[in-house]
Formats: C-alpha cells, structure tokens, sequence
C-alpha cells in the first residue's frame, strides 16, 4: 500500500530551497528563531527545525553553530602548503597529515601540468608567520615528507571571506545584521 | 584588511560562546535562552554577546556550514595577475555572489578564491565569466578527495 498523505511538518521543495537560501545568511537573534524562518517560507517551527537536523543527519551540512571568522580572532595568518604526491601515495600520505592534527583542512586536486604540479592541498592556521612555519617543520618532519616537492602559499591579502551561497536566487534576507558578505 | 580584535576585549561570555556553540547550536524553539540557561546567564546577554560578536567581525554568522560537496558544485580557482592590478581584479571577482572566499597568495598564482554554484553548468559558467571579465585564465582546482575539514579549531586564547 502506497502512502500518499504527506505529514505538514514536511517542507516542500520550494520551502526547502528557501530555507537554505535563508539560513545561509544566518540565524536571525529573536527569541524564537526558527519560528522567524518558519514564517518567512510559511511552515511550521517544528518543520524547519526537522529540515535542519534530517540534513544534518544526512551529511548535507557538516556542522550547525557560530561560524567564527578566524581572521578577527588573532588567526591572521594562513598559509596553503601544496605537495607533489606519488598519485599511489596521496591517500596514505593524506590520512596521515590528517592524524597530525597540525591542519584544518587537506584535500586532493587535480595537477595541471605544466603550470602546477601539486596534487595535495592543506590548511594552515596560526596566530603569526613564525607559528605557522613552525608547523609546517613538524609536519614535514613528523610524517616525513622531505623528499616531496612542495610550496608555501601564505596569503597577505583577505580579500572576501563568507558563507557559500548556492543559489542564483535571491531571497530577501532579514537576518538582523543586514550582512550578507563581509569582506575582510 | 579589518584588525584582529584583540583578545582583552572579549569578555568570558564571548569566549565561551565561541567555544562551545561553533557545533551543536540548539535546535530547540528558544535556543538563545537554552544557551543563557546552559552558561547561567540571561538570554539577553546571549543575544547581546552574539551581537556584539557579529558587529566586530568575530563571526560571520549562526548557521551551516554546508559540505559544499553535496550541497551544490564548487571549485579553487587560481589566477596570475600582474601585483599593481591585483586590489582591482580580487574585486571584479568579489562582485560575483558564487564567490565566496578570496584571498592574495604569495605565488606566480597570486589571486585564489573559491567558487561555489548550485551545479556544475553553472559553476563552468561562472568560472568563465569571471576570467572573461578579468582577462586573465583561471587554474581551476576542483576537489577530489577530503581527508581533512575542519575549522571549528579549538581557539587558543593565550
């Protein structure tokens, strides 16, 4: 038997697409915030707050919470270290610079050969130029990756730093801040 | 570029909202009295502190943060722009709405920045409309492979 009553704590898709346009911009700071959100794409509180945590749950958004930006908070410095990885070795080698814990964020990408011959992409953080080099050292010499070419890639200029947005549309936000992108 | 806020001007409140509530905001009807109840304070204060918080640049926003991945099509893109041009191409590329970090990096690839689309037409779109405008190609740099993402980094506060 096919049950074809839909429960009205599910959002259609258009209110769906909506509230994501709209929590991109931020959780507005009412009392009842969801309830905000509810309203605005005509749902209920209980819909919207299910929405959220079912695409959590299912891994479309990776965390729900305040998103900091480190740059504000003293982490002024970053710098992109880029390596050229043996393609047989960059699954073990990027398991392992996970298990450092000395990067927030490594990923594989495509080289494009001749103009850029790294295939190993991470993320360093720190509070000044001297911090960072310094985890790069213990990096380097931790998982011992000496022999591997590789280029530091600090950044001096943060020229726009915000959320991503998905959607060519256009959704009023009314997020109290009236922010929509920061630049920093 | 704005001037980091200087740790002294944080109050405790601030700090232990940035550590505790970067993951596992409440999904509640009232998760800022939540929050006040949890830390023994009122919820005027969380909501004050947040504001605070955002008016100085120390966050962004409450809310998700996607696995870009899933949630649509995105790319690093990199391109080598003459230094003296560089301020007035990073904001002809700010302009677009799909861009949404770009930063100056020490390399002949001076200008990066990621682009984020809801497919990927219209990331390919994207990607070459902003190197028409700038007149420069772009190295486009999609991920294959996640080992590692996370920036809600515990904050050292020393």
């Amino acid at each position: 038997m096919t049950n074809i009553t839909t429960s009205s704590d599910e959002l259609t898709p258009p209110q769906e697409i909506a509230l994501k346009s709209l929590i991109e911009d931020g959780l507005p700071l009412v009392t009842h915030p969801y309830q905000q959100l509810a309203e605005t794409i005509g749902s209920s509180e209980s819909a919207v707050i299910q929405t959220i945590r079912s695409w959590l749950d299912d891994g479309l958004i990776k965390r729900w919470g305040i998103v900091v930006k480190h740059h504000s908070v003293g982490y002024t410095h970053n710098a992109m270290v880029v390596w050229d990885v043996p393609n047989h070795q960059v699954d073990e080698i990027g398991e392992r610079i996970k298990a450092s814990g000395l990067v927030s964020l490594c990923y594989r990408r495509p080289r494009r050969l001749p103009h850029w011959p790294y295939n190993l992409f991470c993320m360093i953080h720190g509070k000044n130029r001297e911090a960072v080099m310094a985890q790069i050292e213990r990096l380097i010499n931790d998982i011992g990756l000496q022999h591997l070419s590789r280029d530091v890639l600090f950044s001096y200029k943060q020229y726009k730093q915000c959320g991503g947005h998905f959607l060519r549309r256009s959704v009023t936000p009314f997020s109290t801040s009236g922010h929509r992108t920061q630049h920093g | 570029m704005s001037t980091p806020m200087p740790d002294a001007a944080m109050l405790p409140l601030h700090k232990e909202l940035l550590d505790r509530f970067q993951r596992g905001f409440p999904l509640s009807s009232t998760p800022y009295l939540d929050i006040a109840r949890e830390l023994g304070v009122e919820e005027a204060d969380v909501l004050d502190a947040l504001r605070f918080l955002q008016e100085a640049s120390v966050i962004s926003r409450i809310g998700p943060v996607f696995n870009h991945k899933r949630a649509g099509s995105s790319t690093l893109a990199a391109m080598s722009v003459p230094e003296d041009e560089l301020d007035y191409v990073a904001e002809l590329v700010n302009a677009y709405k799909e861009v949404n970090h770009n930063y100056a990096r020490e390399h002949h690839y001076n200008l990066w920045f990621v682009v984020t689309a809801s497919d990927d037409l219209h990331l390919k779109r994207t990607l070459n409309e902003i190197s028409d405008v700038a007149g420069y190609p772009i190295l486009n740099l999609p991920m294959e492979k996640a080992y590692h993402i996370d920036l809600s980094f515990k904050l050292d506060w020393s």
